[in-house]
């Protein structure tokens, strides 16, 4: 064997999505990650942090420290990059909404350790508009919400070069049920969107503007069906190249390359056997890797064990080790593309490049991206396209190992334990934060912070870019919700179309939803009245991909679906349940907060007096968290094992029934 | 089983009165409720209610027009007026159903909520229920219990052609909400179906030239008296969104209400079209031939009209006659 060097190419970035309880544990994980060779951060956000409540309001309460690390002021930002130099530092902030207001407090914090703006690297992710398909961390209407989007990528450009001021997410449409085609189409039709918003703000002159085409970068998604998704990759390549071309006069290659960031696949991971995961997040990782024309930037992938709840630190170093062993051990930085010149690969990419820009003429015939979602259109599409996939799974077309075949299995050593195969946030955080916060206001001038939330209110009534003002409120201590609130005042709230009246065909032709179908008839008629499921989801999670589909699923089986979307507190859950006459509450809760959140329901219900309707809860659930719920009285809880909607819906009809006195049928 | 335990319908119908929520819940559930026993009850718990005359005061309100003209957001902009004036607002929203299924989705009450702690709004979604074209048949007897506890009930219902002439049958006051740039309107114009409305919303008025054509189209084509008689068809422009115009809309409303009240003929109305529903459903439930062993369409409608019992409780006599007829001929 020669001993000479090879050359090889430099490996992508290699990051953990991670935050959890404060600020203080978050920097110790991050500083333990980076010890083990991560070479960038991934910053998860807690969800009222998110969605712009700080830790101490009513919304807020059980979602602190669940889903991300909470930040409501320039001390909590101050906390979490403690020993970490934002000089030499990657990082990467998954925040939307509120994404103005977290890069400002990065920049308060790089000032305070002495480092030049302009040195400072990384991604926000910052882009609305998939919120109001999937993921739900959305407050204002797109219209103000695009302009903040474009208010912050004008802002970099200019005096944060290497910056990235927006990611633009397939990601999440492929989590709520897009098709390659989709993915590719609306991702790339949002790319378009906010580019000609930038355009038309005039805040970029002319010869600069190639520069913003060259700063705008993706992040993509990539499933089990890895062939398919490498020729999506090489499609997105060859499309945006297109676009920047051709829209945007972009004459430089390298301002026209298509830049992307990924976390491979979440929806496919199971909860059955859930080691299969490891070899499902392998291959997906493959499938970003393999060309090296289309290669990912920077990877980030799940942990084995996320359908069953918060990752341990060995699960997240499990999942960096296989990103080490590809770059490292095996010989794939050492080839050129392996596979420019495949009649098939290029075929395949020919395809979706076909298939995609069809439904991006569709788009554009709506009027663009943002009318295409305003008027629940593409909403409505990904709720089919999911639909579709649960169908398949159901039906046994698509097959997924350990679920629906070979569902047999060994007893796992890995999740033998109790209770202890997942991480849990310690109760005692959230108290801890709010009182941190609350001691925190405390110290603040209020003259500074008076003055720069009236900056602030000025710039967004006004059209002055909205960062200098809220660089100024970083500075001057002003909260998370104080920031949001200035701006949910000037801009109004939203609430987005469900997608849920999709007009597809109902579900036909299976014994066993004709039976779902009889039984709900048959109660109904014994009940006097149509079945009415109110699907409710409380709390600040916006992952509404399950409600979705058991709103579907149960308008084809006969129930009278009451369904208002995300984001509902527990009152407005027991005000709908009553007035609705519902003979079931189904919540979905994905946030792990479902503990606090349902005690809170049973005391609006008890309130108002509308007791003894039963209710059922579905999300990512832990096994001691099910026992608990069921002790309280919460009938029956799904997890993501349960894929069989029809038995799910026959589970609803019997609960339905005993609560009113009837016989189960099962 | 279970005995099915049905509410005592004297005190349902003091509670609802009152406007205690739960009551209601529990009152609109029993006029959902189909088995005989229920129905019994509710025919009891209507006459009462109707005997203490306490839905005379209210406005029932019907709001209809083509999908996606923006009726549920106007209808939470009329609501916030309302709510700003003082009166308290009841709304049965009615969706479509699955015809495969017989199932539905129902989901825009919370469009219309301004606040979830508000005690002044309640929403009650209905589906139609294989009712192809019309309102299903729960809607006119709940649109009573709304008007025993709220100032306003509106119905709001997407009008395709039949459930427009439905809704203007049970309602007081009706308005359609006209899509700007969509030829629909006009078309049902020629169809002659937009001579139910009192007024017309022209919504979107945010979409500037369009709707302005379309508000001078309608303008055109309805300046003229309602066939009620004594009232002049306002046409409107509005936006829902915008809220501009909402406040002379509710005007409208309620300048078209102070007109039945002055001219006395809200309660002959709401008895005729109350008899004309009663009518309606019999004939749905019968056909022809039941009608005629009842005596004829026009005996029907002339006692249901005349007589002064409860009307729901005639309507259930008549039912049950009926029934009775059936009953026999098949022994």
């Amino acid at each position: 064997m020669s001993q000479k060097t090879v050359q090889r190419d430099h490996p992508w970035l290699m990051r953990t999505y991670s935050g959890h309880s404060s600020a203080k544990a978050s920097n110790e994980l991050y500083r333990m990650n980076l010890n083990k060779g991560q070479t960038g951060l991934s910053v998860a956000f807690d969800l009222p942090t998110q969605t712009g409540y700080d830790s101490d309001h009513p919304l807020a309460r059980g979602e602190v420290g669940k889903v991300g690390v909470p930040i409501s002021h320039i001390a909590d930002m101050e906390a979490l990059f403690h020993q970490i130099p934002l000089g030499q530092m990657n990082t990467s902030m998954t925040i939307n909404a509120t994404a103005p207001w977290l890069l400002a407090l990065y920049i308060a914090v790089a000032e305070r350790q002495g480092v030049d703006h302009a040195q400072l690297q990384g991604t926000t992710q910052n882009d609305v508009l998939k919120e109001y398909l999937s993921r739900g961390t959305y407050i204002f209407p797109p219209e103000p919400s695009v302009r903040l989007t474009t208010d912050l990528i004008a802002y970099t450009v200019d005096n944060i070069p290497k910056w990235n001021p927006t990611n633009i997410c397939s990601y999440h449409l492929q989590e709520a049920g897009a098709t390659p085609t989709q993915e590719l189409a609306y991702a790339l039709s949002t790319a378009v969107a906010i580019l000609d918003a930038v355009q038309a703000s005039g805040q970029i002159a002319q010869e600069r503007f190639q520069a913003v085409v060259g700063r705008i970068s993706f992040f993509v998604n990539a499933g089990i069906r890895f062939v398919e998704e490498t020729c999506k990759l090489r499609a997105f390549g060859r499309m945006w190249d297109t676009i920047a071309q051709e829209r945007y006069g972009v004459d430089d290659p390298k301002q026209r390359r298509f830049r992307y960031g990924v976390q491979v696949n979440s929806l496919g991971l199971t909860e059955s056997q859930p080691e299969n995961n490891v070899q499902r997040i392998v291959l997906e990782m493959l499938a970003v890797t393999l060309s090296k024309n289309a290669r990912a930037r920077a990877i980030q992938l799940p942990a084995w064990n996320e359908a069953l709840g918060l990752p341990r630190p060995w699960d997240q170093q499990w999942a960096l080790r296989m990103q080490q062993v590809l770059a490292l051990e095996t010989d794939l930085l050492e080839y050129g593309d392996l596979l420019d010149g495949s009649p098939v690969v290029e075929a395949k990419v020919q395809e979706l490049i076909a298939g995609a820009e069809a439904e991006m003429a569709r788009v554009t015939e709506q009027g663009g991206m943002v009318q295409a979602i305003e008027s629940g259109y593409v909403k409505r599409e990904l709720v089919q396209s999911h639909t579709l996939r649960m169908r398949n799974i159901e039906s046994g077309d698509l097959k997924i190992v350990g679920v629906n075949c070979f569902q047999e299995t060994a007893e796992s050593p890995l999740t033998a334990g109790t209770g202890s195969d997942i991480m849990q946030v310690d109760v005692q955080a959230e108290r801890d934060q709010i009182a941190a916060l609350q001691a925190f206001r405390a110290t603040r001038n209020q003259g500074e912070v008076d003055d720069s939330l009236a900056q602030l209110r000025a710039a967004a009534m006004g059209c002055d870019n909205i960062m200098p003002s809220s660089i100024a409120c970083a500075r001057a201590g002003v909260t998370t919700g104080e920031w949001s609130e200035v701006l949910r005042k000037v801009f109004g709230e939203y609430r987005a179309p469900t997608g849920i009246d999709v007009s597809m065909a109902g579900q036909t032709g299976s014994a066993a939803l004709d039976e779902v179908r009889e039984r709900v008839r048959k109660t109904g008629e014994e009940l006097g009245r149509p079945l009415r499921l109110l699907i409710g989801k409380p709390g600040l999670d916006g992952h509404s991909n399950g409600a979705e589909q058991i709103a579907v699923k149960g308008r084809d089986t006969g129930f009278e679906i009451v369904y208002e979307g995300i984001r509902l507190t527990p009152a407005q859950i027991a005000r709908a349940a009553q007035e609705e006459g519902a003979h079931l509450i189904g919540l979905s809760v994905l946030s792990g907060s479902h503990m606090e959140l349902v005690e809170d329901i049973y005391s609006e219900l008890e309130k108002i007096g509308a007791t003894g309707v039963p209710l059922v809860i579905g999300g990512i659930i832990p096994q001691d968290d099910a026992r608990q719920l069921k002790e309280q009285g919460i009938a029956a809880v799904f997890t993501p094992k349960d894929v069989d909607m029809n038995a799910i819906m026959a589970d609803m009809v019997d609960i339905i029934r005993c609560a009113n006195g009837l016989e189960a049928f099962a | 089983m279970k005995p099915h335990t049905l509410p005592d319908p004297a005190e349902l119908a003091v509670s609802v009165s009152r406007g205690e929520r739960a009551a209601l819940a529990t009152a609109l559930n029993l006029l959902d409720d189909r088995r005989s026993e229920s129905r019994q009850c509710a025919a009891v718990f209507l006459a009462r209610l109707q005997h203490d005359g306490s839905s005379a005061g209210g406005r029932l309100i019907g709001i209809t027009g083509p999908p996606g003209a923006g009726k549920s957001s106007l209808t939470a902009a009329l609501i916030s007026v309302w709510r700003q004036r003082g009166l308290r607002v009841g709304v049965l929203a009615v969706d479509p159903s699955s015809p495969m299924s017989g199932g539905a989705l129902l989901g825009d009450r919370l469009r219309m909520k301004t606040s979830s702690d508000d005690d002044g709004v309640f929403v009650r979604s209905l589906a139609c229920r294989g009712e192809f074209g019309g309102l299903s048949a729960e809607v006119w007897p709940m649109s009573l219990v709304m008007l025993a506890a709220f100032d306003v009930t509106v119905i709001e219902t997407v009008g395709v052609g039949q459930r427009e002439i439905d809704i203007s049958r049970m309602c007081d006051t009706t308005c359609y909400v006209a899509q700007p740039g969509s030829g629909d309107s006009v078309q049902f114009l020629k169809a002659g179906i937009l001579e139910v409305p009192h007024i017309i919303a022209v919504n979107k008025e945010d979409m500037g030239a369009v709707a302005r054509r379309t508000l001078s189209e309608l303008g055109a084509a309805m300046n003229r008296e309602h066939p009620d008689g004594h009232w002049q068809v306002s046409v409107l422009s509005v936006s829902a969104t915008r809220g501009s115009g909402i406040t002379a809309l509710a005007d409208a409303m309620e300048q078209h209400h102070d007109l039945l009240l002055s001219r006395n003929a809200l309660g002959p109305r709401r008895q005729r079209y109350q008899a004309q529903w009663i009518l309606k459903r019999l004939l749905e439930e019968f056909g022809s031939f039941g009608i005629e062993r009842l005596g004829g369409e026009q005996a029907v409608f002339s006692r249901l009209e005349t007589q002064n019992l409860a009307l729901f409780e005639q309507y259930e006599q008549f039912r049950q006659r009926a029934v009775g007829f059936y009953n026999d001929t098949q022994h």
